[in-house]
């Protein structure tokens, strides 16, 4: 007699970091296909919507380019995330920290260093995003430390303030005088605009992202302070006890996050839009959310991951263009591939044994 | 006076949908799960209600859609967090994307319409006492419901036996479960239940509150119920003292940008409900019940597993 038996797994194989996310995008991808399938009443539509989203946003005359410019912030966010996720602190406020240091670049651009004519103009905007989004961040990381503020409402509640102020700005005091009355500040001079790589429509904030991996890469993996880290978030009692700082830790690790936030929104705006207008980001502090989680919090997967979701926002972008699906596909698709990375997990931690009775 | 009834009655328009969600997520905490997915529920009732409001012409019956619509998207995150144990932050936010993205792509269809909704009744006898009689007592059935709701649900969690299974899973699953009490099925309902009240509220913004669908019309509202069930202390009559005073947020707010008396732009009057839940939850902490969060079930957000004791 043989008999199915459930038991629990003694070592995780090697392969599993690599193939429960692709699983888990597999199977949302399907069902995105079952959805259009079943709303439009034609299964070739739902063949049509794979070769595009498959193709477009990988072909290089295409939207390659597109995708590695929504690579670059979404590479950014998720890092930022992948410090405080480790600590296990709730970081939902990258895409408030990325408005604000979108902000704060477009203020110096516009205003503060308008007829400043440097090289040194660029990297000056850059670290005044970053800073501005550290400064966001260490909002709620002060209030966890030192009043146990939970970090989560906290930073959801300054995402949608940040959201508003920005509004504020470009419907209001910001508003570009020429601009037909849309929500939009005016072309930042161009000497403060990031370049782009030849011809390629790709800036060179790529490299910055690529420099930011390897920092945050050293800073977690080969530093005490990322062992700091890791203890804090395994257990914050034995971490006191080890005479560990939690509180400036907290801190720390928040600011960090939303610099890198920061940094991508700056990047943004001298990269790419070189004005600030309304809904310059499609949610890309929230992606980083799941970038962060689907390449387990390691620095070098964030790479790889983003790429794939900057094909995957291109490529419904387009969706959108062709064959009229709306764009909040991306979040359902969001949404149920972290449901499926989430139960894959758990139930690849088990595996299924046909045995003798 | 007629000032102060109407601004009243205002609060208790738009505090209504907060809580629902914020007695949802009671019910579902007290048994220990923690579901931060309360925004997107609250969308998936919102839309549920319009396109049934839309279809069937009859708000009952969108309503109950709603209601049994938003119970299946928590029993999602039900058995993510109690049968798969994972993380149930991370499976919160999920639910939480995938109610924004599934809201949205259906609602496009229907930007622009308006649907029937629920009308105003006024009780007899009790809406003609001065100044609360207008501002308690003439609104549509769904307000009621939630007097109802607040009363049962405080009767309910302290006063049965069933209540107290509840209150022990979510404290000592593991003397619950010695008792006799089953843990799983428990925190399966609280959980299903509790995301139905939820998708209550956000049916309550598309039904009642306005007469149309808005994408993402619930703006963070379920992420607002989240915070009022930590200043609550997880008791149903505070939420309830705590969605009026931040609906009387949103509804002078409201108020200020439509009578354009005030200098003020729209953008920073709409930062305001956020502005001030964050500063509601410094000066929360500054008292140590809150600080401590006295009345936090002790198990919130653990698994619970037969096998492996924490």
């Amino acid at each position: 007699m043989y008999k199915i038996k459930v038991e629990k797994r003694l070592e995780i194989p090697r392969y599993f970091p690599v193939l429960i996310p692709l699983f888990s995008i597999t199977i949302s991808l399907i069902l995105m296909g079952i959805t259009i399938w079943a709303t439009t009443g034609k299964f070739s539509n739902a063949l049509e919507a794979y070769k595009e989203m498959f193709s477009w946003p990988f072909i290089p005359e295409y939207g390659l380019s597109d995708t590695i410019q929504k690579m670059i912030p979404l590479m950014l966010t998720g890092l930022g995330l992948t410090i405080v996720f480790r600590m296990r602190i709730w970081n939902i406020g990258a895409e408030g920290q990325l408005y604000l240091g979108a902000m704060a670049t477009t203020w110096g651009a516009l205003f503060f260093l308008k007829d400043f004519q440097s090289p040194l103009v660029v990297p000056i905007l850059l670290i005044l995003g970053t800073m501005a989004g550290a400064l966001w961040g260490a909002i709620p990381g002060v209030l966890k430390a030192f009043l146990n503020l939970d970090e989560i409402v906290a930073t959801l509640m300054l995402n949608y303030i940040a959201y508003y102020w920005v509004n504020y700005l470009i419907y209001g005091p910001w508003k570009d005088p020429h601009g037909y009355n849309f929500p939009l500040t005016a072309m930042f001079p161009e000497h403060t605009w990031l370049p782009n790589m030849g011809d390629t429509g790709i800036h060179l904030g790529i490299f910055i992202a690529f420099g930011m991996v390897v920092i945050v890469y050293i800073l977690m993996n080969k530093t005490r302070w990322g062992f700091d880290l890791k203890v804090i978030g395994d257990n914050e009692k034995a971490a006191k006890y080890a005479g560990i700082n939690t509180k400036k830790n907290i801190i720390f690790a928040m600011m960090l996050s939303g610099a890198l936030a920061g940094l991508a929104g700056a990047i943004q705006m001298l990269g790419v839009q070189h004005r600030l207008q309304h809904g310059f980001s499609p949610g890309y502090g929230y992606t980083g959310i799941i970038i962060a989680w689907l390449s387990r919090l390691n620095p070098w997967a964030t790479i790889l991951v983003s790429f794939l979701f900057g094909g995957l926002i291109v490529g419904s972008e387009q969706l959108q263009i062709i064959m009229r699906i709306p764009i909040s596909l991306i979040n359902a698709l969001q949404g149920i591939i972290l449901f499926s990375l989430l139960a894959s997990e758990t139930i690849f931690r088990y595996r299924i044994r046909i045995v003798k009775r | 006076m007629e000032m102060f009834t109407s601004v009243l009655a205002a609060a208790v328009r738009s505090g209504t949908p907060l809580l629902f969600a914020a007695l949802g997520e009671i019910i579902t905490e007290r048994s220990g799960v923690l579901n931060l997915g309360l925004e997107g529920l609250m969308l998936i009732g919102a839309i549920t209600g319009f396109v049934g409001a839309y279809t069937f012409h009859n708000v009952y019956l969108a309503f109950l859609l709603a209601v049994l619509v938003g119970g299946a998207f928590a029993f999602i995150h039900a058995f993510m967090s109690i049968t798969l144990r994972v993380n149930q932050v991370v499976s919160g936010l999920a639910l939480t994307m995938l109610g924004m993205g599934i809201s949205g792509m259906i609602g496009r269809k229907y930007i622009g319409e308006v649907i029937p909704r629920f009308s105003e009744i006024p009780l007899p006898y009790l809406s003609n006492i001065p100044i609360i009689g207008k501002a308690f007592f003439n609104h549509d059935i769904l307000v009621y419901l939630s007097y109802i709701l607040t009363i049962f649900l405080f009767y309910f969690i302290f006063r049965t036996k069933a209540g107290m299974a509840l209150r022990a899973v979510g404290e000592e699953p593991s003397a619950a479960d010695s008792l006799g009490i089953n843990v799983f099925l428990v925190r399966y309902l609280a959980t299903v239940i509790g995301g139905a009240i939820t998708a209550a509220g956000g049916a309550y913004l598309s039904l009642a509150y306005t007469s149309m669908w808005i994408e993402n019309m619930s703006a963070g509202r379920g992420w607002i119920a989240i915070a009022l069930v930590i200043f609550a202390a997880w008791g149903p009559f505070k939420a309830m003292i705590g969605s009026y005073l931040f609906g009387g947020v949103m509804a002078i707010q409201l108020r200020l940008q439509a009578g354009g008396k005030v200098s003020v732009s729209a953008n920073l009057l709409m930062m305001l409900p956020y502005v001030v839940t964050l500063l509601a939850m410094v000066l929360f902490s500054f008292s140590k019940t809150f600080r401590q969060r006295i009345g936090a079930p002790s198990a919130l957000g653990i698994p619970y597993s037969r096998e492996e004791k924490t």
